[in-house]
């Protein structure tokens, strides 16, 4: 599997190259060409792409970056994707960037928007405050103000009118985005040895940071590979990870839980990437607007999303069923209130229904995963020998 | 402690007002009125009021139930069921209390919600804590109201927009059949023409910290000036009583060129004016107070008596536009400003108020507040080259107040405030 490991290998590059330089080199090849950076969870890429702009993911310094400015604008009990975020900043990381999207995922991403308009970074900031009402008439009204209030920033740069037939092309690139990542994660779920939740990882990741052309071509030369049989299947549970959605595990934590005798078949890292389910379809809106609706009615569950009327716990149990899957691991930064807000809910629902988990925190930069190998080789075990 | 608090007249009524709408719903059930589970931060309550409903709120509650020592046992509860220790301490003191029969801090019995109105601003984990009382109380419906962030140091149209159409789709249809009665708009509008009346009385309150001395401390007395707008009197005749008279009782001391009182007793020499960003410590609240007393330290601005309204860059309700009116006064909540909006306004405070230096107190589960407060102190120091001082506490759990730690670096801040009036004199 030669093919598949150069292919990860280059993912790996791209994904963690804090200087972004395929994005700035895109940007470099034509003038009108505009790089806008988002914060972690969903943002339709769609809308930039059709802005003749690429929508960047920025994830945090991760543990590639020693934060030291970063620290000096967050107390010591805030997460830390943020603070790598400001060290990114402070260090030109993200000179280039025209503009930047703070989706609402929480008090401090919202309020990390404010900070970089205090910075004057960018062209344009936006905190992109997606609506928690999902009548379209009333939430989806407001979405569709707030996504036309980003096009008319980048409009402002590179004069570029988004069409609705630039819009449906876009739409149809990230379609299939969408699509091929879901068979990647399919394909894993029914042959987990064929390839490492790590690796999905690199593959997915990379998928942030350079134009979604590139990227469905290395997914369909995935998907291709993946199809054939690489391997044979380990002695492993089958766990879903969830809490991890906007800061980032370090790698090295998703490899641990794998040695320690796990299969990740599903999880919620890169969220964004697989928010909307299924396509987004133009047949009955013009293309805006099915954005609007896929958000209103094909979101996938998160934690910064108000959910009452749609029970998480439901929706968690019937992933667990569809996946087939042993246990579930709550892995969720420290100090993310969203994700920690949520534990006790989902835990309760896992109680209830005879469902083993296990919980522990992170940070962006862990860095020993000891203690974590022993608690998730432990919960294995106990699967193994008594479920 | 020797000393007893010290009571003045306003004190007495606001205690009688509160000691009212308790009684009214330890009644609820019997009376039959609703009772409807709602946050400070853009609390709407004269839409509550306006349907004859009784408001309840599940923040005041934690912190009444901090001041009173018994927050510590309800967090650890509230830990037991799942809770992080990295979370709201206001969360798992209500859920604590909550799950131990719903006794509120005075005693009484909190009436079950027969609405839980979402109505939050500058709070995502608002949005979450009414997701965890849902499956408290899963047959209670909730409504909600999403407040936009002034993210774009403006209130658009659409954002107005989006906020009157959800009171008109979602909140509006849900009080009415909850309480049996119609909306009616005229009624709205005289509760809030006395609103707008309150928030008048309330701008000419807080600025009198003008003067010199301050007569009033407006943070830790001021949390008790805000008590009746933010627990559930707002345009209530009530309220417009008690705020006259507390104008008055504070223009007398402005007469007769006294500092404000404290429960150490009255303030005799103001050696430092400060304002001050972020919610007070509730559990150690007089131990806190009696610190800058022991300074002489006045506030004479604070953002957190600005969490729920901020009245003094010229907003007030209109009745005429009653809807859109509680709309816009939900996005103008201070917390639901953006960064730059903050560094202005209380940038604002310490000119207006000749303040000598900015403090914060950084709470540990208070993301809405604390994440970006450090950038704040950088850019009023660089702004106004005025000491800046941190510390840190927390809302309700005691176990991260460090009476020591807190008592050092005001020593330090403090230090650095006489030297530098030393060096301008």
């Amino acid at each position: 599997m030669e093919a598949l490991n150069d292919i990860i290998k280059k993912c790996n590059e791209l994904a963690f190259d804090l200087n972004f330089t395929r994005a700035k080199e895109w940007k470099k090849q034509d003038n009108s060409r505009v790089l806008v950076g988002y914060m972690p969870i969903y943002f339709p890429r769609e809308i930039v792409h059709a802005a003749n702009g690429l929508a960047v993911g920025i994830l945090g310094g991760g543990d590639k970056k020693q934060i030291i400015k970063g620290d000096a604008y967050y107390q010591s009990y805030v997460c830390h994707m943020p603070r790598g975020i400001v060290e990114l900043v402070l260090d030109n990381h993200l000179e280039d960037f025209d503009g930047f999207i703070f989706p609402s995922i929480c008090d401090v991403i919202r309020n990390l928007s404010g900070m970089f308009q205090l910075f004057g970074k960018g062209k344009f900031v936006k905190y992109m405050d997606f609506p928690q009402n999902f009548l379209p008439e009333v939430g989806g009204e407001f979405y569709k103000s707030e996504l036309q209030h980003i096009l008319n920033e980048i409009k402002k740069i590179n004069n570029i009118e988004v069409t609705p037939e630039r819009l449906q092309k876009s739409i149809d690139l990230f379609n299939k985005n969408r699509k091929l990542t879901e068979e990647i994660y399919n394909i894993r779920s029914e042959f987990p040895w064929r390839i490492t939740a790590a690796d999905i990882y690199n593959i997915v990741r990379a998928g942030f940071v350079i134009p979604v052309e590139e990227h469905n071509d290395i997914l369909e030369e995935v998907v291709n590979l993946l199809k054939v049989e690489n391997g044979e299947p380990h002695d492993k549970i089958r766990v879903l990870v969830i809490g991890a959605f906007c800061e980032q595990p370090p790698l090295s934590l998703i490899k641990t839980i794998e040695l320690a005798g796990c299969y990740i078949i599903e999880d919620d890292f890169l969220l964004g990437s697989r928010w909307i389910k299924g396509d987004i379809n133009t047949t009955k809106y013009s293309p805006l607007d099915s954005i609007v609706r896929a958000y209103l009615e094909q979101s996938t569950f998160s934690s910064s999303v108000y959910d009452v009327d749609n029970p998480k716990e439901g929706r968690l149990l019937t992933q667990l069923k569809e996946r087939n899957v042993d246990g579930i691991i709550f892995a969720a930064p420290s100090f993310c209130d969203p994700a920690l807000l949520d534990h006790p809910i989902l835990q309760k629902a896992c109680d209830d229904n005879n469902v083993r988990y296990i919980s522990f925190l992170y940070s962006e930069n862990t860095g020993q995963f000891k203690v974590i190998k022993e608690q998730v080789g432990t919960f294995s075990d106990s699967i193994k020998l008594w479920a | 402690m020797s000393k007893s608090v010290s009571k003045e007249k306003s004190m007495i009524i606001q205690k009688e007002m509160i000691a009212g709408l308790l009684k009214e719903l330890g009644n609820a059930k019997e009376t039959g009125k609703k009772v409807v589970y709602t946050f400070v931060p853009g609390n709407i309550s004269e839409l509550i009021l306006a349907f004859d409903m009784l408001p309840v709120y599940p923040e005041i509650n934690a912190l009444q139930s901090g001041m009173r020592k018994k927050s510590e046992g309800f967090i650890l509860d509230a830990e037991k069921l799942g809770h992080s220790e990295d979370v709201c301490t206001y969360v798992k003191c209500d859920v604590g209390m909550m799950i131990n029969g719903n006794i509120g801090p005075s005693g009484e019995k909190i009436p079950a919600p027969d609405l839980l109105l979402l109505s939050y601003t500058g709070c995502f984990t608002f949005m979450k804590w009414f997701e965890t009382l849902k499956r408290l109380y899963p047959n209670v419906p909730v409504a909600l109201l999403h407040t936009p962030y002034q993210e774009g140091h403006k209130i658009t149209p659409e954002m107005t927009q989006y906020m009157v159409k959800q009171l008109k789709e979602e909140v509006i249809p849900k009080m009415e059949k909850v309480s049996g009665n119609k909306y009616d708009e005229e009624k709205l509008k005289k509760i809030l023409a006395n609103s707008s009346k309150v928030e008048e009385t309330i701008i000419k309150i807080f600025d009198t910290t003008k003067n010199r001395p301050s007569p009033i401390d407006a943070y830790f007395a001021g949390v008790y000036y805000i008590g009746p707008i933010n627990n559930g009197f707002r345009g209530t005749p009530e309220a417009i009583d008690y705020y006259n008279e507390l104008y008055k009782e504070i223009m007398d001391r402005v007469h007769n060129g006294l500092g404000p009182i404290t429960p150490e007793g009255e303030m005799e020499k103001e050696r430092f004016r400060l304002v001050v960003e972020g919610p007070p410590n509730w559990t150690h609240f007089r131990e806190f107070w009696k610190l800058f007393y022991d300074m002489g330290a006045v506030i004479v601005a604070s953002s957190y008596t600005k969490v729920g309204g901020v009245y003094d860059m010229g907003f007030r309700v209109n009745p005429d536009k009653p809807l859109e009116s509680l709309a816009d006064y939900c996005m103008n909540c201070y917390t639901n400003l953006n960064l730059e909006q903050r560094v202005e306004l209380l940038s604002k405070c310490i000119t207006d108020y000749h303040a000598d230096g900015f403090l914060v107190n950084s709470i540990k589960s208070c993301n809405s507040f604390s994440a970006g407060q450090l950038m704040i102190m950088q850019q009023l120091e660089r702004r106004l080259e005025i000491p800046v001082g941190f510390i840190e506490s927390d809302l309700v759990d005691p176990r991260y107040f460090s009476y020591a730690n807190i008592k050092n670096r005001l020593e330090s801040f403090f230090q650095m405030l006489e030297q530098r009036k030393l060096i301008l004199e």
